[in-house]
């Protein structure tokens, strides 16, 4: 049974959506939380079982287009994660994850498909694959950082008015327009694999502490910051 | 035996010239370029040298190389047989492989598992294997959900013969319309990729081998070959203790599917199986190198199924030296480590270098597994104590240690 003090993080689907290494952001959370003696209970939650609404972090990953349709699909009959959102808990999407919180996306033809709506945000399938290293300047009000990631998708997202860009591309496509990923409230939406948060230990951090609503000890960031340094060196001009 | 067009014998000479010339000159070992010379003068040249052969095509996510060495090494015993044995695996490999023995009745040749199709249906095949799919160099490589549609579209209405592990439902699925199928049980340890039903997308029930949808009719064929630990069981129930000289779980899955192939070309496996206790090292792998009194056992990884595979041969009582680039060949993200658990490794002494090891030095620190940071190859076997090591490395990896070593394994 779960207790009330532990820190929940919900998976959402890894049978269908977790094809590069998405597992990773659920080891990051539970490292960084229980370093800081923060106890953690994590649910996998595959396709077939129903998502919990009790969850603090919600988590889903990339696929391919078929399982992005099929999940897509399945969350909409759920409702779990709706209702973890309007309690006010967090959620990561990633890839083909983040396309599906919008209102639509593209399908493996191109055509669209119904989204999940808990974002306003819209997807399209673009002319090309955007593969590689991605960087990018973080929305200040997320703390200004540095973002780093690999990307490979093919979509296109245009942001609703009331949902903010995550950051502004540097280097690589994120979102086509300049852009990369987005926020509102406690949801982050970002097209970057690596795994996002192992890139970035800050934002596993931003996380964390909207759920434990107060600040962070520091944790040590050495290999984190060593490989931050050396991608973000890897592809930043200068 | 084939007796080609005035043309096509031009095409075919001239390409072997160009892979004498690249192995002369050390630009390469000869088997893409002379192939793509070769395809340049006369497209329908792979066509033509295919022609009144005998033909296996090996295609999987892991265990093409090995699997292909098996195949050729058993096939022998009936005759000569062209093969590309150096792993180029794209249509300029195949025209290079058949090119180079041109009387040879038999061919087998390893297919990377895009261009399955395309090559079936030049070269017409009378058997194909498949032995797995997951997850492999996302940033390059087909998504594996569409890669098994269309192996099931070239299998529909071709007189082919399947040899295939119906352990992995996803290859299943993609050879589930061919005509005739021979499937073999050889397992699949790594499952991430084959939790959801390949033909409606509904949970899949999994009990050991055995697997079935939960929504539809979806289910695992019942096999007529199987691996059963350390021998196979033909379709009479008679059981092979297998002994090969390859290790691991991984080669005799290999050898299960090479021995019901055998038996498609009316050879029995009592004459097969002395053939694939042969075959000691295949293109590098599992072979090891000495240095200063350290005998290194090297081992390819490239992807997470490929590393389940290499830490069950891994010695548990001997240090390791993990090695990680990402080049082209590789995959450029290294998000797929994250899939690896590495835990696996924990009170091991663990080296890591390669170009990436960063990443994954932080990702074993995320998992608690204790290691230290080389800068480069050597520098990690200079930390050995004298005695024996293994390595794991991906791709590209794994061919600099091989040069290194002046490439003589």
């Amino acid at each position: 049974m779960p207790s009330d003090s532990a820190l929940r993080i919900v998976w959402i689907y890894p049978d269908l959506l977790s094809t590069y290494g998405d597992q990773g952001n659920v080891l990051i959370l539970e490292q960084r939380a229980r370093t800081r003696g923060i106890p953690v209970e994590t649910v996998y939650v595959r396709s077939a079982d129903l998502v919990p609404d009790s969850g603090d972090i919600y988590l889903i990953g990339g696929g391919e287009d078929r399982p992005q349709i099929l999940a897509a699909e399945r969350l909409r009959r759920d409702g779990g994660l709706h209702r973890a959102v309007e309690r006010g808990a967090s959620l990561l999407a990633v890839c083909a994850g983040y396309q599906i919180m919008g209102s639509v996306f593209g399908g493996e033809e191109g055509q669209p498909v119904a989204g999940i709506g808990l974002l306003d945000i819209e997807s399209v399938r673009g002319p090309a694959r955007a593969v590689g290293e991605l960087a990018a300047e973080v929305d200040t009000g997320l703390g200004g950082h540095m973002l780093t990631g690999f990307e490979n998708h093919m979509g296109v997202t245009r942001l609703g008015r009331g949902v903010r860009p995550l950051s502004r591309t540097i280097v690589g496509t994120g979102n086509g327009d300049g852009t990369e990923g987005c926020h509102v409230g406690q949801i982050v939406g970002t097209y970057l694999h690596g795994p996002a948060l192992a890139r970035n230990p800050w934002l596993a951090d931003v996380f964390l502490s909207w759920a434990t609503g107060g600040p962070l000890t520091p944790v040590d960031d050495t290999w984190y910051d060593l490989l931050r340094a050396e991608r973000l060196k890897a592809v930043l001009p200068g | 035996m084939t007796q080609l067009p005035l043309r096509a014998q031009l095409a075919s000479a001239l390409g072997r010239t160009a892979a004498t010339l690249s192995r002369v000159t050390g630009r390469g070992d000869g088997s893409v370029i002379g192939g793509r010379v070769g395809l340049m003068l006369e497209p329908d040249l792979l066509r033509k040298l295919a022609a009144d052969r005998k033909l296996v095509l090996i295609s999987a996510t892991n265990g093409k190389t090995t699997t292909t060495r098996l195949i050729t090494s058993e096939l022998q015993e009936l005759g000569e047989v062209a093969t590309n044995a150096f792993g180029a695996n794209m249509p300029a490999g195949h025209v290079s492989a058949l090119s180079q023995s041109k009387q040879a009745p038999f061919g087998v040749l390893e297919v990377d598992e895009k261009y399955l199709p395309e090559v079936l249906a030049t070269t017409g095949a009378t058997v194909v294997c498949l032995m797995n799919l997951s997850r492999d160099q996302m940033d390059r490589a087909a998504e594996i959900w569409l890669l098994a549609q269309k192996w099931q579209r070239a299998l529909t209405d071709v007189d082919t013969h399947v040899i295939a592990n119906c352990d992995d439902p996803l290859v299943t699925w993609g050879a589930s319309t061919a005509s005739r199928v021979t499937w073999v049980s050889c397992g699949q340890p790594w499952k991430e990729d084959s939790w959801c039903c390949p033909q409606c997308g509904g949970p899949l029930d999994r009990k050991d081998n055995d697997w079935a949808c939960r929504e539809c009719t979806f289910r695992r064929p019942e096999p007529s070959w199987v691996l059963d630990d350390d021998a196979v069981i033909d379709p009479r129930g008679q059981r092979w203790v297998l002994d090969l000289q390859l290790p691991g779980r991984a080669n005799r899955a290999n050898a299960a599917i090479a021995l019901a192939t055998a038996e498609t070309f009316g050879l029995p496996a009592d004459r097969a199986l002395p053939r694939l206790r042969e075959v000691t090292s295949v293109a590098g792998r599992y072979t090891t190198v000495e240095r200063d009194g350290r005998s290194m056992r090297l081992l390819l990884a490239k992807n997470p199924a490929g590393w389940l595979e290499a830490f069950e041969v891994s010695d548990p009582a001997l240090p390791i030296v993990l090695s990680v680039n990402a080049q082209g060949p590789d995959g450029r993200d290294t998000s797929w480590l994250w899939d690896v658990d590495y835990r696996i490794l924990t009170g091991r002494p663990v080296y890591v270098t390669g170009q990436r090891r960063l990443d994954l030095a932080l990702r074993l620190d995320v998992a608690g597994v204790p290691f230290e940071l080389c800068e480069t190859f050597d520098a990690a076997v200079a930390r050995q104590a004298p005695g024996r090591v293994d390595v794991i490395a991906n791709y590209t990896a794994f061919q600099q240690i091989r040069a290194e070593f002046g490439r003589a394994v």
